[in-house]
This record gives structure tokens, sequence and C-alpha cells, in this order.
């Protein structure tokens, strides 16, 4: 995502050739005739979603948050507490989830954003760690670390292979519409604010008022994939809010390449099979984890798609580079 | 409210202050001097308690070098992160978020380890027999160990003012934090002593580990909670700034204290909300950075 792309014709075409074949995978996964491959599928695109959403603070705006499980775990909660009380059926819950996870970046947001840079980082996490604590404590309410089980959600969401499918059609939609979000002047506005704030206020442009709209935006997007977990799992816990997960989204973009725009997609995928795969065999999966952010933030810094994009494109990734140094 | 219970919470806020000041310091100095801002400095606070668990309760040292030993050990671990790893990426581009993903994989990393080493039950150590009784002074009585804690903090504190201020290390320090090549360029040993500011302030957070391992239980994941809490601390008194340290650092502990009595559970609502009290009246914390750590 970093930057519109230069030759119109051909990357456009190459864009949308990715999006088929991005789209077609995640449609024939189920000839796979395995339920492990649609479930974790499943769980591929929601924390895809999920990444891509964290990616629009981080990849396009650079504000690198450490609190997005807050919104993601408000959007479950929203869904699971609703569900449960028999308050409102699925079809309503389900699209409250990013109007919650928004409502709360709205609530939080303006608080994170009075600092930059590490300190912005910092104060998403402490404020993450209290809505963590208090959905940790309220046991009245929340279940407290009991989380809540048996989400009723309809019958018919029941069979896997149905709610795959559901939970493709509204990732593809909320992914298509994200895209759209990053490609317009507002998301022109974000990526000036990420290449230099300064430069972007000098412009007559409210740095701050845009750097929270992205958070409200991310947040949406986050409670959107939050809701939609909670449906999946048909149980939910306070670990969906925990600090990890927020870590985890870093990790899925950060390894799949924060400057394309599928690139926390890959990640996410890369990250749930390999801990699915780690957690087979021992329990000690976090220094895995741990040691593969280690080696990609010394030796590959671009990521997984980054770093294929610069091996197979050298040259015309280094004219490009060359043109982007002249502008600043 | 009687005297009692106040002189007593007090003082168990006072103790608690003094824990996160030896790791808000440090965090805040590698902040100040290294640039760098230390997210796992809460793993070395967990490496020094486990450290002061196996000395004291498996090897069976004496009480105090022991703990001396945890800090040392704490510290040597945090030199070899700044010079193995972390040195690999000053200076690239976007390095804030690079900094924070590589002190984040230590927290995973370090957390196994520790996992790995010494399981996942609760660990606990024996304070030393002279001072399990409690200090008596009328009516009021406060632990022995407590108070000898606050005495450490308080000369730590000491102690890193005069070596900030009055040491020839001091003055390189202080130079690298305004200005880090001009410093070179005047032949000041930058690399050395960067990781020598690693070491000392990971030192510091593995005294605090070892220091608290007799009065709190010891577990794995315990470092995000101090991270946290030193964090809150910085970021009132101000990032960078190492009184700022001490000053938020005795008002979340006493904050703290006192908001166990009105709301036993939600006791760290209350140092949230000075948090953001200071975010909305004075973002740069209550004791403005002066250019030096």
């Amino acid at each position: 995502m970093r930057g519109p792309s230069a030759a119109p014709g051909n990357a456009a075409r190459g864009q949308l050739l990715q999006w088929i074949a991005v789209f077609l995978f995640f449609v024939l996964v189920p000839l796979g005739r395995r339920s492990f491959f649609i479930t974790m599928a499943n769980e591929v695109l929601i924390m895809g979603l999920f990444a891509m959403a964290f990616n629009l603070l981080y990849g396009v705006t650079g504000m690198l948050s450490f609190g997005q499980a807050a919104y993601y775990g408000a959007g479950g909660y929203t869904v699971g507490l609703l569900l449960t009380k028999g308050v409102l059926p699925y079809s309503v819950a389900l699209p409250l989830a990013p109007v919650v996870g928004a409502a709360l970046a709205l609530l939080l947001g303006p608080l994170c954003i009075r600092l930059s840079g590490v300190y912005f980082t910092m104060l998403t996490l402490a404020f993450a760690e209290l809505v963590w604590g208090v959905v940790f404590k309220w046991y009245g309410f929340t279940g407290g670390d009991n989380g809540i089980q048996g989400i009723p959600v309809p019958e018919w969401f029941h069979h896997p292979l149905h709610y795959y499918y559901f939970t493709l059609a509204v990732v593809v939609a909320a992914v298509a519409v994200l895209r759209r979000i990053v490609e317009s002047p507002f998301g022109a506005v974000l990526q000036s604010i990420r290449e230099n704030p300064e430069r972007t206020a000098f412009l007559g442009i409210r740095v701050r008022r845009y750097q929270l709209a992205a958070m409200v935006i991310s947040g949406a997007f986050s409670g959107l994939a939050g809701g939609l977990f909670a449906g999946f799992h048909r149980s939910i816990g306070p670990d969906m809010m925990h600090w990890t997960k927020s870590g985890e989204v870093i990790l899925m973009s950060i390894l799949g390449g924060v400057s394309s725009f599928f690139g926390p997609l890959v990640g996410a995928g890369v990250i749930l099979f390999i801990e699915d795969m780690i957690g087979k065999y021992t329990e000690f999966w976090e220094i895995w984890i741990g040691g593969i952010m280690l080696a990609i933030v010394v030796f590959f810094p671009r990521g997984v798609i980054g770093t294929l994009y610069q091996w197979t494109r050298r040259k015309g990734s280094r004219e490009r580079d060359g043109n982007a140094a002249a502008h600043p | 409210m009687d005297a009692n219970l106040v002189a007593a919470q007090l003082f168990s806020g006072l103790t608690s202050a003094m824990t996160l000041f030896l790791v808000a310091s440090g965090l805040s100095l590698i902040f100040g001097v290294v640039n760098v801002f230390n997210f796992a400095h809460g793993s070395f606070y967990l490496l020094g308690a486990y450290f002061a668990y196996q000395m004291v309760s498996v090897t069976g040292l004496p009480f105090w070098p022991g703990i001396l030993l945890a800090a040392v050990g704490a510290g040597i671990a945090g030199v070899v992160m700044e010079y193995v790893f972390l040195r690999r990426i000053y200076g690239r581009g976007g390095e804030a978020g690079f900094q924070i993903l590589l002190t984040y994989s230590f927290i995973l990393i370090l957390d196994d380890v520790v996992k790995m080493i010494w399981g996942t039950d609760y660990k606990s150590i024996e304070r030393p027999e002279s001072l399990s009784a409690p200090f008596t002074l009328g009516e009021i009585s406060v632990p022995r160990y407590d108070l000898v804690v606050i005495l450490v903090g308080i000369l730590v504190a000491a102690g890193m003012w005069w070596i900030i201020r009055k040491t020839r290390f001091g003055r390189n320090l202080r130079a690298i934090s305004d200005n880090r090549d001009m410093a070179s360029c005047l032949g000041v040993n930058v690399p050395l002593t960067l990781s020598l500011v690693f070491g000392l302030a990971t030192a510091l957070g593995g005294l605090s580990g070892a220091l608290s391992a007799p009065t709190r239980t010891v577990t794995p994941g315990a470092g995000i909670e101090v991270i946290i809490g030193s964090l809150i601390v910085v970021v009132i008194g101000g990032l960078g700034n190492f009184w700022g340290a001490f000053v938020g650092a005795l008002i979340i502990g006493e904050v703290t204290a006192f908001g166990i009595l009105f709301l036993p559970q939600w006791a760290i609502l209350f140092s949230y909300a000075v948090m953001a009290l200071v975010l909305v009246f004075r973002p740069e914390g209550l004791l403005a950075r002066k250019g030096s750590a």
C-alpha cells in the first residue's frame, strides 16, 4: 500500500489478478474436503481482516498501535453478550460489532493521539490492557475469565461450510471497502501523514483529526472481525482482548509485509499455520514466534511479500525508490 | 479511617513505589540515552526475580549476595541483548517500529525461557529472618522488609544521581543523550557507553524483581504487568526524565495503595485515571524533559 501504483495499466491488471487469485484460493479451499482446512481458512480470513484493519493504522497512516485487540474483543463481546442475553438476533448483533468497535476507538483514541511515536504505541497498549482488565474482572456482566460459552448463532451457521462462505462474503466486502478507503483522497492524506506529519500539517490538514479517523475506522473493522470470530467459535473469552492478540496482528502484518495490501492476510495464514504446527509438538510456541519475529526484524524488515517483491522486481523497485527519494 | 491504617497504606504504597521506580528509571534512562523504548524491560524484572529464586532458594546463597547476583545477571542479559541484537537496528528507517518489535520478541522469548527452566508454577523465596518481624512505632507497625526496600530505592536514586551528575561516565552519558554524533566526535566511546547504560538499566530492573520476589509470588508473565505499570509511571513523570520516574512512581504507588481501600477490585483504574488526566493537561509529563537524562 506504499503509495498508489506508478504505472496504471500494468499494475491495475496485476492487482486485479491478485484479487482474483486470493478470492479463488479461498473459494476453493473447501474442495480440500477436510474440516481442518475449512476451520483454518475461516480463522485466516477473520485474523486477516483484523490484521488488514490494523494495517490501515500502521502500514498506511504510520501509527503503530499495540492495542487493537481491545476493538476486536469489543466486537466479539458485542455479539456474544447480545446473543446470549437474547437481546438481539445475529443479523443485528453482527452489524453492531463494528459500531461498538468504532465507538470504543472514539473514546480511547483522543487520549492515545495526545502523544506520538513510541508513546502512542505504549498508550494504545495501556488503554487496551485497561479494557481487558475490566472485561476480565467484571464477572457479573462479561463472565470474567470464564468468558461466554454457547453463543446462540442461527442454526444454519452451525454447518462449518455455511459459516465459512458467510465469513468469506463479509471479509471480501470489508476488504473491498478498506481498499477504497486507502485509495481515496482521504487515504492519500493518511499516507502523507505516515510520510511526514509536520509537512502534512503545513498543508492545512488537521493531522490529529485524520489520525483519530484512522483509529475509528480501524476499530470498526477490528470489531467486525471480532464479531465474526464470536459467531465462528461460538465461545469467547477475555483472551481475545489480551495484549498478545494485539501483538499477533502486528506480527502478521510485519511478516506478510505492511506495504503490500494482501501482506497482512498472507502473514495471518503463515502465523496461524505455524502456531498450529508448533502447538502440536510443544507448549513453548511463544519462543518460536518471538524467534521468527526477531529474525524478520534483523534480516527481513520488509516481510515475506515485501522481500519476494523486492527479489522479483529488483530493478523496478530500485527506480521507484529513486523517485521516492527525489520527492522529499 | 484510623491513623494506623493510613500509615500502613502509606508504607505499602512507598514500597511498591520504590520497586516501580527501579524499573521505570531504567526504562527512562534507556529511552533518554540509547533512544530505545525497551518494551522488554519488564522481562528483566522477571529475570531478576527468577535469578533471585535460583540463587537463594535453590542454590542456597545468603539473601543479599543472592539478590545482588540476580541484579548483575539481569544486567548481563541486558548487555547481551543490546550488543547482539538491538545494535543492529540503530539508525534504520522507521526505527521506532522495529525497536518495539525487536523488544517485543524478547518478551516472548524470555517468557518461554523462564517457563522452560523454572516451570510455570508459582515460586517464592523466604525473606531473611532478621527482616521478617514487623517494625513497630507506637500504634503503627510496618514490615521491616518493606522499610529496607524503601531504603534501597532511595539509595539507588541517590547513587544514580551521583553517577549521572558527578562521574565521567555520567558526563559521557549526558553528552550522548544531547547529541550522539557530537559526543562521538569528541572522543566518547559511544557504543561502549550505550552497552553499559543498557546493562545498568536492566540490572536495576532485575534488582526490582529480585527485591519483590519475597513479597510477591513470582510467575512467568509478570513482565508485561510491570512494563505497563512503569509505562504509566514514566508517562506521568515524563519519559526520559530520571526524577520524573521517581515522582511518577511515588504518585502511582500511593494512588494504588489508597485506591485499594476504596475500590479493592478496581484499584488499577486509579492509576489509569491519573495517567489520563496527565495526558489531557500535560501530555509531556509532569517533569518535562530538559534534554538530559
